[in-house]
């Protein structure tokens, strides 16, 4: 019949301080992870695209597939 | 329709959704009926809730005359109760014991049953609408049409980066 007292005080401080450096760790793992996997993938690809763009190359591309309508194509 | 379907199912779900817990966590036990089974709300109730330790008012009210007798020997010192008489006093105050509140039933499989039968019907109805209620889809549904429009995005460049035409080789004229 004697069962120890149960602890009152202290709880959300216990909480917390199991909590939050794992909430900060977490959150700060997720971001590392997603600018390596996301975003520096991204602007690698971006820079790569680029490299090699010629950009005339492309629109006449573009004209002779009759997509523009201030620019037809060559033959008409 | 899909948007139609998922808002159905969604209204369905938060209907039964809040009759299940209406039903679970309010387990009321009045023995103070006068005529029928009618409750009267203006006397304190008694409730099983994890969170009221302390129901406004005791399970059994009407105390036969033993009862009497062990709340009358309740006002002496606690020690010189026995076991069985601490927890009749108990059985008096609380009709539950927080162990057989907390229980699991078997509610759930109800619930789950609940919502695949209405996740069932509500498949009949749309597919019942879908031929009998939409209109003709447009003509450019239609694999032609659609093909004509996949090489228009193609022509467009349409994200050559990152997106649709980047899987598009524009040399050898097939995707990558």
């Amino acid at each position: 019949m004697s069962l120890p007292k149960p602890v009152m005080r202290g709880l959300l401080g216990k909480r917390l301080r199991f909590h939050l450096p794992i909430a900060f760790t977490l959150s700060i793992i997720s971001a590392i992870a997603f600018k390596y996997a996301v975003t520096e993938p991204r602007k690698q690809a971006y820079a790569d695209f680029y490299k090699q763009y010629d950009s005339v190359k492309e629109f006449n591309a573009m004209r002779e597939a009759g997509i523009f309508e201030s620019v037809r194509p060559t033959g008409e | 329709m899909l948007h139609l379907t998922a808002g159905r199912v969604g209204s369905r779900l938060a209907s039964r959704a809040a009759a299940a817990f209406s039903v679970s966590s309010a387990r009321m036990a009045s023995t103070s009926h006068a005529v029928s089974d009618v409750v009267d709300m203006s006397k304190p109730l008694y409730w099983d809730r994890r969170d009221i330790p302390l129901p406004d008012r005791a399970f059994k009210e009407s105390l036969t005359a033993a009862d009497q007798s062990l709340k009358q020997k309740e006002k002496g010192p606690w020690g010189q109760l026995t076991k069985e008489e601490k927890i009749a006093l108990y059985r008096m105050s609380f009709r539950q014991t927080y162990p057989e509140m907390n229980d699991p039933s078997a509610e759930w499989k109800t619930v789950v049953g609940g919502i695949f039968i209405f996740l069932g019907i509500t498949g009949l109805v749309v597919l019942w609408q879908s031929i009998y209620v939409y209109p003709e889809t447009p003509p450019t549904f239609d694999p032609e049409l659609q093909a004509k429009q996949i090489k228009r995005m193609l022509d467009m460049r349409i994200n050559p980066i990152e997106g649709f035409s980047a899987n598009w080789d524009y040399e050898k004229g097939q995707w990558k």
